[in-house]
């Protein structure tokens, strides 16, 4: 079953509505290793997404990835727009002539790609990254089962706290050197605040 | 008309991007074409892409355009800003690894000498290099 416009709209307003209600939460993340400018910039990215959310109910999947991907870009105004951005950006991509969820693992795979490629990380530096790849990781061995939403989920539960204990080496925490051992990376949280929104969405929680 | 290399400075604080345009105006003067932004599209501190795709096209030569940045988001927007420009000019911008006052005096002194877009990149990174 392709995915439906109804549907990609309700995936959209559960992500944008969670990032948007965790506004303080990751604003205090990222006031203790970052410069606490992420709760406000995400806020700001996703109302504007959330004000495009009829027009991006009204293109096909592809392009609604790509219109959510310029949305951040655009208006995020901290280096997780085009982190974010380049996500949607190369998912889109990635989605043209693919279907969803058949496509899941290549369409995720590219986005998580595009991240690396436009911060330069891998996994393991403390970032947003270390809770796509764990997510990415899952869905290559646990698609078409019938438990697939809550392997993603559990993963990344357990993906975002084991960012607390690492060292950053990539973004701003990386100036605090040790100090950021410890914290919880705020672009972890939301990238696990996406993840849980959508598997929420797909198949809400007993 | 000899052109020179544009520069574009990318602050979070727009009075940052200016002060340090400023600078570069006095010391090097005005046969380059230097051009700055800073804060998110709020007004606050932080980069906007929209900007920065402004700025460059404000600075443009044919020679191309050198981007001096502070820190970690204007770096990255500034990368997607050069993405996101018309084709033909995207592989005339570089994004100089260098410290965004001093690299912008050096870089736009470079410019004006007539240096061309590798060799202004290259005077400003010499001052990251250890």
């Amino acid at each position: 079953m392709p995915l439906e416009p109804e549907m990609l709209k309700s995936l959209v307003r559960a992500a944008a509505e969670r990032v948007i209600a965790s506004t303080s939460e990751l604003t205090a993340l990222d006031q203790a290793i970052g410069d606490g400018d992420h709760g406000a910039n995400m806020k700001r990215g996703f109302e504007a997404v959330l004000g495009k959310l009829e027009a991006i109910g009204g293109q096909p999947p592809h392009e609604a990835l790509k219109t959510i991907g310029k949305t951040l870009v655009m208006t995020v105004g901290g280096a997780s727009g085009p982190l974010y951005g380049s996500f949607f950006l190369a998912a889109g991509e990635a989605l043209s002539g693919k279907t969803l969820p058949d496509d899941v693992v290549e369409v995720f795979g590219r986005g998580v790609g595009a991240v690396s490629a436009r911060g330069r990380s891998q996994a393991g530096e403390k970032t947003m990254l270390d809770v796509l790849v764990p997510v990415l990781e899952t869905l290559k061995w646990a698609v078409g089962q019938p438990d697939v939403i809550e392997r993603v989920r559990a993963t990344a539960s357990e993906a975002v706290q084991r960012t607390a204990p690492m060292l950053a080496t990539k973004g701003r925490a990386s100036f605090l050197g040790s100090r950021s051992v410890g914290h919880i990376d705020p672009g972890a949280r939301s990238s696990f605040l996406l993840v849980q929104a959508v598997c929420d969405t797909l198949e809400p929680r007993q | 008309m000899n052109d020179t290399v544009g520069i574009v400075i990318v602050s979070h604080s727009r009075d940052i991007a200016k002060g340090t345009a400023d600078m570069v105006r006095q010391m090097v003067g005005s046969e380059v074409k230097v051009a700055f932004c800073g804060g998110n599209p709020d007004g606050g501190l932080g980069t906007n892409v929209s900007l920065i795709i402004d700025a460059i096209n404000d600075a443009w030569s044919s020679k191309g355009v050198a981007i001096l940045v502070d820190l970690g988001g204007a770096e990255t927007n500034s990368e997607m800003a050069v993405e996101m420009l018309q084709p033909e000019r995207r592989n005339l911008v570089v994004v100089c690894n260098a410290p965004i006052v001093e690299g912008a005096v050096m870089a736009a002194t470079e410019a004006a000498g007539g240096g061309s877009l590798e060799q202004v990149r290259a005077v400003a990174e010499e001052l990251s290099a250890g």
